[in-house]
């Protein structure tokens, strides 16, 4: 599929414009939802079509109306908070736990690895509404749900599977003899982590942290069950508009969402060209 | 790790059983150094360990064993449940003084602590009506001062003179009862016991089970009939083109859900992108607009454009493996293109559709958000029904036997995604 | 953080009790959220927090959940809530379960103006011991002028004539209301809706009725969805709470009537969680007692159009604090719009709804 070769039947150069073609319109399905509520959101009108004034670039079918109703509103700011505090904390507690873990995993005399690897991925398998059920009954009765902690809680145990499957994966290019040579260089343990292993698996470690914030930022269920409005989350607050009365606002943090999702796959794109060159992979 | 690897050599030079450097037997001495490693290796994973068992896998093991409890009935009206031991349900006749004496005892004290509405409500997902008869009871219950007991529990209400009434609370007087997963099946127990399904026009859960089998063989069908084209496409292309493609695959991935959800309204209402672009096109006309969303269509839709990244990344990284002289080789011994592709390329795709379409319909059976908001009626899933009963009924049994029904399935097909693909060979991104 | 409350305050409101302190601190009200929470904010709240600068109103948005969530406050021992708004299903569910304190209105509520009892006030309204009602509401249809031609409905059962009100309908999805309305339009005295509904023909009969209109219904969940459909021309008719139909006539101005024929009253009212620590019922009680007293349940009707539960209300209630529009006429209760009506029937849908909502579950499926 690389190219036409030259001598390619008539039949061969159709079909290959076709695939063209089907892959065109297959990536327009992927990417076009996402960037039509882009120029939406600087609607003048509170609809969510393209008005007559917007299609003919008229300056009057166009305001900031809803990105100055998103930075003034006290629900949204709360909300945006909330999804801070919430996921960085989040982030932060299921990146030390999931990278310690994974650092254990990788090695060859791990007890039960199967056993444990499997239930340390589990929270990425089991259907969120039931993580949530689980959580809201549990949590109600240690006095967990309604709070902050309860809410960080889950969304670390959440975000772990992310970061083991992202440094265990830096790990199974990881070069063992390494450590030896620094332990027989006289670097304790602790050393030996911090200036051999920790370098070489960062990049692993960063976009785990991603993984694990992302999914915490943009986790609705298990916050609406184990939160109360004391937590509320942009997720929570764009979820419960749409199903009341859906405002162009949530098209203006819509936007904003894409853009930081933008900013975050570039971190994540640059991180895994350092890791395969760090790692001595080159790219084929 | 140094002076393990130096040992066998001092060892091998004595006579006798081998030892180490410390006089142990080396055997010994090895295996306690394999111990030590294998602790030390435990102890960096038990933090999290403990993490998630506190954190998720106590949580579901909770609420699992709500769906089989049922200590509220003993519990409430322990007198009863002893002296309803004694009668038989189909003798046809109503039990003695001595349970009436008793049913007074357990409501008066029920009334008290203020249960014996929760007990009136757990019975009533049995039989209905049993809910007021123990509201009504636990206020007029409080001016019986004496018997006989069952002419006064009687007049306070005549569901006490009923059978069914007492075969009920005999039937689910036992700490743990099957009455969730039976109602989550669409059966009942006859107050003579027996288990019946019920009758055609009451049937809904396994009907919306069968729907969320259904819609997600369809979402995973369209994600890899979208997908597969596309991830051919990623493969073969030189790698300068195809990273930049891979970042459309890749945006979507890291949108929103919501984002993209509410993407799909936008496009789909009624008032929406797409009936206003058919109706400037002249297609349709503006009274007759199409309703494509807040039905099947809407959650198919969505769900696909959401779950496709999760087919195309599985895809793409097995077919970059299969190496182009396969099909060369293929042509060159005289196939034609599409013989090359369905016999040689395809065969080695196998484990990549596999690993993608269970991964898309493991993530697609347990979907709340997107069909809660763009299904509408039809296009729901079970899992939206558990939200109601958890939030909306307060049935919370029956949310957790239709919880575990639906976490059975998923941990079924989790386990076969190991078998084929390997839980630790996970790629994300 | 202790500040005093004046005894001149306490007699200010109008009640005979002597406040001589207490502790000030936040108070966390939970109610519905949107244009009825921003009703009781204007009514209530702001003039409270006037008159008690050490009170803290915070507010929070939960009462579709609040039976959920005072079970599991309570199994945790932590009620994190002081007062919560619920409907009066809600509210004796509560109080069953000993969730809600019992309130005796006579201690806790203020006279009406004339020395008339606050339990007589009340009157039938006090429909549970824990229960202080607030307003009366129903549940109603309204209707696109444009779409009826001449012939405006007048009668609930042109919600099932779909020959002469062509279009979509808007629904609840639950069935609550639907089945009462689909048996008095299928010729059941609205007296003996119960009994037909407690046999298994009565319930066929209902969904045969609405089987009729079953491919015109649009279903709806919240409260919005309605005004936003006949705001957008959507449907021709559909069912939603009185208020909001009110808000979409006058204060958008969009071509939408009421229909009152056999609206479902139903009442919205506080209720105290149980458990509460003793050094908050004080502020608790200055709350209750002073926005459920007649003037200011009569406020609340300049904003949204829901009728007070104080009978010594109804005189005092004056025009939209913006509009300027008399809201007399638009109360569920003027007798010019309650001359059918429906009352809730607790009762026996505490008995039926589990398992009615099965059935309406099972038939809307299919």
């Amino acid at each position: 599929m690389a190219a036409l070769p030259p001598y390619a039947t008539p039949l061969q150069r159709t079909w290959y414009w076709t695939f063209r073609g089907i892959c065109v319109a297959i990536f327009f399905f992927l990417i076009f939802p996402i960037l039509v509520i882009i120029p939406l959101s600087f609607n003048a009108v509170p609809f969510f079509t393209f008005t007559k004034e917007m299609l003919s670039f008229d300056p009057a079918g166009y305001s900031l109306q809803w990105y100055d109703d998103f930075f003034t509103n006290a629900d949204w700011n709360h909300a945006v908070w909330n999804s801070i505090r919430i996921s960085i904390a989040a982030t932060i507690l299921s990146t030390g736990l999931g990278t310690v873990a994974a650092i254990g995993l990788s090695q060859s005399h791990m007890p039960f690895k199967g056993a444990i690897t499997a239930m340390l991925i589990s929270p990425m398998i089991v259907p969120l509404i039931i993580s949530a059920a689980g959580m809201y009954f549990f949590y109600s009765r240690i006095g967990l749900q309604g709070t902050y902690i309860g809410v960080v809680l889950a969304h670390a145990a959440l975000g772990t599977p992310f970061v083991i499957i992202t440094v265990t994966a830096t790990l199974v290019g990881f070069d063992k003899s390494l450590v030896r040579a620094a332990a027989n260089l006289g670097a304790g343990p602790i050393r030996t982590f911090w200036k051999v292993q920790m370098p070489l698996i960062l990049p692993g470690v960063i976009s785990g942290a991603l993984f694990a914030f992302i999914t915490s930022f943009d986790e609705v269920v298990v916050v609406l069950f184990v939160g109360s409005s004391g937590q509320k989350t942009i997720p929570w607050q764009m979820f419960t508009g749409l199903r009341e009365q859906i405002s162009p606002t949530i098209l203006a943090v819509a936007t904003i969402l894409v853009l930081i999702s933008i900013g975050l796959l570039t971190v994540l794109e640059l991180l895994r060209r350092r890791s395969e060159s760090l790692r001595g992979i080159r790219a084929q | 790790m140094a002076d393990i690897a130096a040992q066998p050599f001092q060892a091998a030079e004595q006579d006798g059983p081998v030892l180490a450097a410390d006089g142990r037997p080396l055997k010994a001495s090895l295996a306690r150094a394999l111990r030590r490693q294998r602790l030390r290796a435990f102890m960096l994973v038990a933090p999290l360990l403990f993490f998630i068992l506190i954190t998720f896998a106590a949580p579901i093991a909770d609420m699992l064993f709500r769906s089989v409890e049922n200590q509220i009935v003993p519990d409430t009206l322990p007198r009863t449940v002893l002296a309803l031991q004694t009668w038989n349900p189909d003798s046809g006749e109503l039990p003695s003084e001595a349970v009436f004496e008793a049913m007074v005892a357990d409501l008066k004290d029920a009334r008290e602590a203020k249960t014996h509405t929760r007990v009136g409500q757990r019975l009533n997902y049995e039989s209905p009506g049993i809910s007021s008869l123990f509201r009504k009871s636990g206020r007029g219950v409080r001016r019986i001062e004496e018997g006989p007991y069952k002419e006064a529990l009687i007049d306070v209400d005549d569901g006490w003179a009923e059978i069914d009434t007492w075969r009920t609370i005999a039937q689910f007087s036992g700490n743990y009862t099957d009455g969730y997963f039976l109602a989550a099946l669409d059966m009942e127990r006859t107050p003579e016991g027996e288990v019946t399904i019920l009758p055609d026009e009451d049937r809904i859960y396994l009907f919306l089970f069968g729907r969320t089998f259904v819609l997600s063989i369809m979402i995973t069908l369209s994600t890899l009939l979208l997908g597969y084209p596309v991830a051919y496409l990623l493969a073969t292309l030189p790698l300068r083109t195809s990273n930049l493609l891979m970042i459309l695959v890749l945006l979507p991935f890291w949108t929103s859900l919501l984002v993209r959800t509410s993407s799909w309204i936008v496009l789909l209402q009624q008032q929406g992108v797409i009936n206003d672009f058919l109706v400037t096109l002249g297609l349709i006309a503006d009274d007759n607009r199409l309703q494509l969303i807040f039905n099947q269509t809407g959650t198919v839709v969505a769900m696909t454009h959401i779950l496709l990244p999760f087919m195309i990344l599985p895809l793409f990284s097995v077919m970059k493996t299969i190496p182009p002289s396969y099909m060369r080789a293929a042509k060159s011994m005289g196939a034609n293109d599409w013989t090359a592709f369905w016999r040689v390329y395809f065969p080695n795709t196998l484990p990549g559709i596999g690993a993608g379409a269970i991964l898309v319909f493991i993530l697609s059976i347990g979907y709340y958000i997107t069909p809660e908001l763009v299904g509408g009626t039809s296009g729901t899933f079970i899992s939206n029904r558990i939200a109601y009963h958890i939030s909306s009924s307060l049935n919370w049994g029956l949310a957790a036997a239709l919880g575990v029904i639906l976490l059975g399935s998923v941990l079924l097909l989790y386990w076969i995604y190991d078998r084929i693909v390997g839980i630790d060979n996970v790629k994300l991104g | 953080m202790k500040l005093r409350l004046t005894t001149v305050m306490a007699a200010a409101i109008g009640g005979s009790m002597a406040i001589t302190a207490a502790s000030a601190t936040d108070l966390t009200i939970v109610s519905w959220g949107g244009a009825y929470s921003a009703s009781q904010q204007k009514a209530y709240h702001d003039p409270f927090m006037a008159k008690n600068p050490g009170v803290q109103i915070l507010n929070d948005e939960s009462s579709a959940e609040a039976v959920a969530k005072l079970r599991a406050m309570n199994e945790a021992g932590n009620v994190t809530w002081d007062i919560v708004d619920v409907v009066a299903s809600d509210a004796i569910r509560l109080c069953d379960e000993g969730l809600a304190m019992e309130i005796n209105p006579d201690e806790w509520l203020a006279p009406a103006p004339d020395g008339t009892s606050a339990a007589d006030d009340f009157g039938d309204l006090l429909v549970s011991e824990c229960f202080i009602p607030q307003i009366v509401y129903s549940t109603t249809f309204g209707y696109r002028t444009d779409m009826v031609g001449d012939n405006p409905p007048t009668d609930i059962c042109a919600v099932f004539d779909t020959a002469t009100y062509p279009g979509k309908r808007s629904l609840e999805k639950r069935p609550i209301n639907n089945m009462e309305w689909a048996l008095i339009c299928d010729g059941v005295a609205a007296k003996d809706v119960y009994d037909v509904l407690s046999t298994d023909e009565g319930v066929d009969r209902a969904f045969a009725k609405l089987d009729t209109i079953k491919d015109d219904v649009i279903w709806w969940s919240a409260g919005a969805e309605t005004p936003q459909r006949l705001a957008d021309g959507e449907v021709v008719m559909g069912s939603t709470y009185n208020g909001r139909l009110f808000s979409v006539i006058e204060e958008e101005k969009q071509p939408v009537a009421m229909l009152w024929d056999w609206q479902v009253f139903d009442l919205d009212g506080w209720i105290i969680p149980t458990g509460l620590p003793e050094e908050k019922m004080q502020v608790i009680k200055d709350y209750i007692f002073f926005a459920t007293d007649t003037q200011r349940l009569a406020d609340q009707a300049k904003y949204i159009s829901y009728g007070p539960a104080r009978q010594s209300s109804a005189p005092l209630v004056g025009q939209h604090a913006e509009l300027g529009i008399d809201m007399g006429p638009h109360m569920p209760t003027d007798p010019n719009n309650a001359k059918n009506t429906l009352l809730y029937n607790y009762e026996w849908w505490a008995d039926n709804r589990d398992d009615l909502d099965a059935k309406f579950q099972a038939w809307l499926a299919k």
